[in-house]
């Protein structure tokens, strides 16, 4: 299959090393990956703090760079929510303010099209051993929007149960949200760190190595705070833990 | 609401800090929650339930004159009489008129939040008539002058060690232990003789029915049929937004509520009342159909789901914001998720600024509203509506001057173009190096990021941006 | 007031724009797909029913029709009650067949119900879901108070009075409220309040105590 990636500003400018994860991943398993250059933002942090406005510039960029592919994957839940489930929102706002009924129309050939990676591999290419090798100690965080918004389901899960050598102990009280929530890290700071406090405790409370999810922001966050701990354990986004096989184990 | 009240964070970070109002909320929220799921579970058809209930409340807000008309004719047939109050003062003046008509100095009061929105104890006090509450948990808040911070459970943020020194200093009673049943029988002795005496009641209403007339107290303890049966003269309150069609439609909510609020399969008691009925019950009965905000709310077609409110609290039991900063910290009546989107519709989006966004839309609230209220989306659309009225309010050079929407457009702008976009990520990684030192950055200037760091490390920016790698790869495979 | 009246029907109107003339209430679709009727035997919604209602610490017992009268003087005297008001139109089977004088509410004061032992009555529907006795002030049931004030409640329900769930209980009643804006009242377990810490406690205001005698539709089953 065809798939274009969709990386994330975020990923692109801070977690280079996820996106050469899913492009490994995809061509391992005979796919080919193309990355249309002209991608940004996908307009999330605009759209959730109230810029709604100033989201939809961005809105348009993004379904003109995708136009045309079957696929477009996603290394983050978030970003993969809020194209496939808050465009339309933007093509309505678009039309009722600018008078612009085209983005609504692109929104609806572009958006279904978007999946995260979880879904991508287990819901549309139905594999879920993808021959990896990761022989650690790992808990998985289920993040709010790839659990609540897309409902991946038990997708991540299926996916790491068949990783080779892995150890994979179950997250308490996984669903609780880590307090990461975009801005609201900043706006509200206290009540943020309160939060991302108990899902520290939980992560720690597995004795696992590494802590996994499908969103870098939410793993920012936790990390961050492992981090600032010195706490012994580190964060991993899935889909590097997906990629990896005896050859890094070995390197 | 008079003056400005603190802003969330403000009051969070209060809260946040009181080990005992963590440890109760924690354990509280933890419990129901527990229930809730374990008697939603029980029901093969939740789901379709929440989908009859969120289309009901449609029916009615759409067409919520033309109910609140036959409401009106209902329970006039039936022998009630109805008011319409425009907004609180209105309401409270009604209210007081009828108490005083009868030469009352007291009422005995059922729970009810709307009440507390317009302020009704106050305003009655100011008329010399005093407002017994009659639910244990608002008792107690009114024994120690205190306020409510979960509209199901008000006294959830004290525990029972609290109560009993409430108690003693309030209530005639010498010698109390902490154990619940103990409390318990100290209110009902002291609650009975007003029962008994009351010669008004005052009631608020989780619902009424257009067709018949009916109106609904759905309730525990036993005060809510106390209030509506003993005393000669009956007043209930209710926002427009709570009438339902006809008396079959009960047949959905009474399933939704109990299990949503309290997490029951049914709660111990559900009075309905129509009207009046001859030797059984008041001879007379007002209810007060109050607006105060809520023709706002219906007007925004995004923030008119808002009303599908039926008051369960599931939402605020299911909440990791509320479950630990308690409802004090939103600094209003109705507090938690619906709280911060019905509030700021209310009362004016600039009265309540922060609300919106004391929320980091993780959307555990959507998931059990038994109405379907999407309330993340509801939020983003009201935090769109506060950086609308900041741009409204500060023109040309202090909106720029904002730091947090200068940061918005100067990223806006980055993104709009390939090359300004990574030029911004090239400068990004130069401008970190007197941070990024070794390691990760664990202190960032600044006001907006260094919350960031406070609590957190930040790693540093890679040498290399994915989009750079991908370029590098492709041009050596062109080559190869 | 007929101005605040004018004025929230107006700003109702206003607010309701953007939807159009000609669409009635009605046409707003309500899709009814849940549960309207439980698919079970009348001995298997008696069982429900039993068992729910004792899972809020009510006592519930099984009793054929002929020894309804001694069951009620029975659980008098267990409870060591000796005066129960009741309806004027209580059965006479119902009755307790000694030992218990039974008062006829014939507007009783509010204090003298207060000081009462307790009440009989029987229902207007049961539900078996949720183990809820509904009373509407219809046959055998009285008015609300006397049910309310006593700290004892015996209930005699029909075993033919009760239904799978909340639906089909709304439309047994539903007719009485219409026709006659009959009162309805739903009561599940004795009062409660979850109010410290989440305690369930038992007895705040109403009766704390309630007992319920399910009565046998065939004097010839079998129940206990």
């Amino acid at each position: 299959m065809r798939v274009a990636l969709f990386i994330t500003c975020f990923n692109d400018t801070l977690f280079p090393d996820t996106g050469r994860a899913v492009v490994r991943l995809l061509e391992r398993l005979g796919h080919e990956v193309e990355f249309p250059l002209d991608q940004t933002c996908c307009g999330q942090m605009h759209f959730n703090t109230g810029y709604q406005l100033e989201a939809i510039p961005l809105a348009r960029r993004f379904v003109r760079t995708f136009a045309g592919y079957d696929a477009i994957v996603s290394p983050s839940g978030s970003c993969a929510a809020m194209v496939r489930d808050y465009y339309g929102r933007l093509g309505e706002i678009a039309a009722e303010e600018e008078g612009d009924t085209a983005l609504a129309e692109q929104v609806a050939q572009v958006a279904p099209r978007v999946f995260e990676l979880s879904e991508l591999l287990v819901g549309q290419l139905g594999v879920e051993d993808v021959g990896a090798y990761y022989p650690h100690r790992v808990t998985y965080h289920p993040t709010c929007h790839s659990l609540r918004l897309l409902k991946v389901g038990e997708a991540p899960l299926k996916l790491l149960r068949a990783v080779r050598g892995i150890d994979l102990v179950e997250l308490p009280e996984a669903e609780e949200c880590c307090g990461f929530g975009g801005t609201f890290a900043v706006k509200n700071a206290d009540t943020s760190m309160a939060m991302l406090s108990d899902k520290l405790r939980h992560v720690l409370d597995t004795r696992a190595e590494v802590c996994t999810a499908g969103d870098n922001s939410c793993l920012m966050h936790i990390g961050g705070a492992l981090s600032r701990q010195r706490s012994g354990v580190r964060t991993v986004h899935l889909a590097e833990i997906l990629a990896a096989t005896e050859d890094d184990a070995r390197a | 609401m008079s003056g400005p009240s603190p802003s969330f964070p403000e009051s969070a970070r209060v809260a946040l800090a009181d080990t005992q109002l963590r440890r109760n909320m924690g354990y509280a929220t933890q419990t129901i929650r527990a229930k809730r799921a374990l008697v939603v579970d029980e029901l093969p058809d939740w789901e379709e339930l929440r989908e009859a209930g969120r289309a009901i409340k449609e029916r009615v807000l759409r067409h919520l004159d033309e109910h609140l008309e036959a409401l009106e004719q209902s329970v006039t047939r039936a022998g009630g009489q109805v008011h319409w109050a425009r907004d609180a003062d209105e309401a409270n003046r009604i209210i007081a008129g009828i108490v005083s008509g009868h030469g009352a100095t007291e009422i005995a009061k059922v729970k009810s939040i709307t009440s507390d929105e317009i302020k009704l104890n106050e305003a009655l006090a100011a008329r010399g008539i005093e407002a017994i509450e009659t639910d244990l948990a608002e008792l107690i808040i009114q024994l120690d002058g205190d306020e409510s911070s979960h509209f199901l459970v008000p006294a959830i943020h004290r525990n029972r060690a609290e109560i009993r020194e409430i108690f003693l200093e309030h209530l005639d009673v010498d010698e109390l232990s902490d154990d619940p049943r103990e409390l318990a029988e100290a209110a009902r002795l002291h609650l009975r003789e007003k029962f008994l005496s009351a010669r008004v009641g005052v009631s608020g209403a989780n619902f009424a029915i257009a067709e018949t007339g009916s109106v609904l107290v759905v309730e525990s303890e036993g005060n809510g049929r106390m209030c509506t049966t003993l005393p000669p003269v009956l007043i209930s309150l209710m926002g427009i937004e709570k009438v339902l069609p006809t008396f079959q439609d009960l047949e959905v909510f009474l399933q939704l509520l109990p299990r949503s609020s309290t997490g029951e399969r049914m709660n111990p008691y559900t009075s309905v009342w129509t009207g009046t009925s001859d030797g059984d019950g008041p001879q007379e009965f007002h209810l007060v159909l109050l607006d105060n905000g809520r023709t706002s709310v219906l007007g925004d077609e995004i923030g008119r789901q808002t009303l599908n409110c039926i008051r369960c609290s599931a939402c605020l039991n299911v909440c990791p914001v509320y479950s630990r900063t308690g409802g004090h910290a939103y600094n209003s009546v109705y507090p938690g998720p619906i709280g911060a989107i019905l509030t700021p519709q209310l009362v004016g989006i600039h009265a309540a600024e922060s609300l919106p966004y004391a929320s980091t839309l993780c959307g555990a609230c959507y998931e059990v509203c038994p109405v379907k209220i999407n309330i993340p989306e509801v939020l983003v659309h009201l935090r769109g509506k506060v950086v609308r009225h900041k741009q409204a309010e500060h023109s040309g050079w202090r909106a720029r001057l904002d730091p947090e929407a200068a940061a918005m457009a100067a990223m806006a702008r980055v993104f709009s173009s390939r090359a300004r976009y990574e030029r911004a990520q090239r400068l990004a990684r130069l401008g970190q190096a007197p941070l990024a030192r070794r390691g990760p950055i664990s202190h960032l200037p600044g006001g907006l990021m260094s919350g960031w760091t406070a609590m957190r490390d930040l790693k540093a920016l890679p040498q290399r941006t994915f989009r750079e790698w991908w370029v590098e790869r492709d041009g050596s495979r062109a080559d190869a | 007031m007929s101005s605040a009246r004018e004025e929230i029907l107006g700003r109702i109107h206003a607010a309701t724009r953007d939807v159009p003339e000609s669409e009635k209430a009605d046409d707003v679709a309500v899709t009814r797909s849940y549960r309207q009727r439980h698919e079970a035997s009348r001995d298997e919604l008696v069982e429900l029913f039993a068992e729910r209602v004792a899972d809020y610490r009510a006592t519930v017992h099984h009793v054929r029709r002929a020894s309804v009268a001694d069951v009620v003087a029975e659980v008098c005297e267990a409870r060591g009650a000796t005066r129960m008001v009741a309806p004027a139109d209580l059965p006479t089977e119902w009755r307790p067949s000694d030992g218990v004088e039974v008062i006829a509410d014939e507007n009783l004061s509010h204090e003298q119900l207060d000081g009462i032992d307790g009440v009989i009555t029987g229902c207007a529907v049961g539900i078996a879901e949720t183990g809820t006795i509904v009373l509407d002030g219809g046959p055998r049931q009285g008015r609300r108070a006397i049910s309310l004030l006593p700290d004892y409640h015996l209930c005699l329900v029909e075993a033919d009075q009760v239904v799978g769930g909340m639906p089909e209980a709304v439309s047994v009643l539903v007719d009485g409220v219409r026709s006659a804006g009959r009162p309805v009242t739903f009561i599940s377990g004795p009062s409660a309040t979850s109010d410290i810490e989440l305690d369930r406690v038992e007895g705040v205001h109403g009766p704390r105590t309630l007992e319920v005698l399910i009565v046998g539709a065939d004097p010839r089953t079998t129940d206990s």
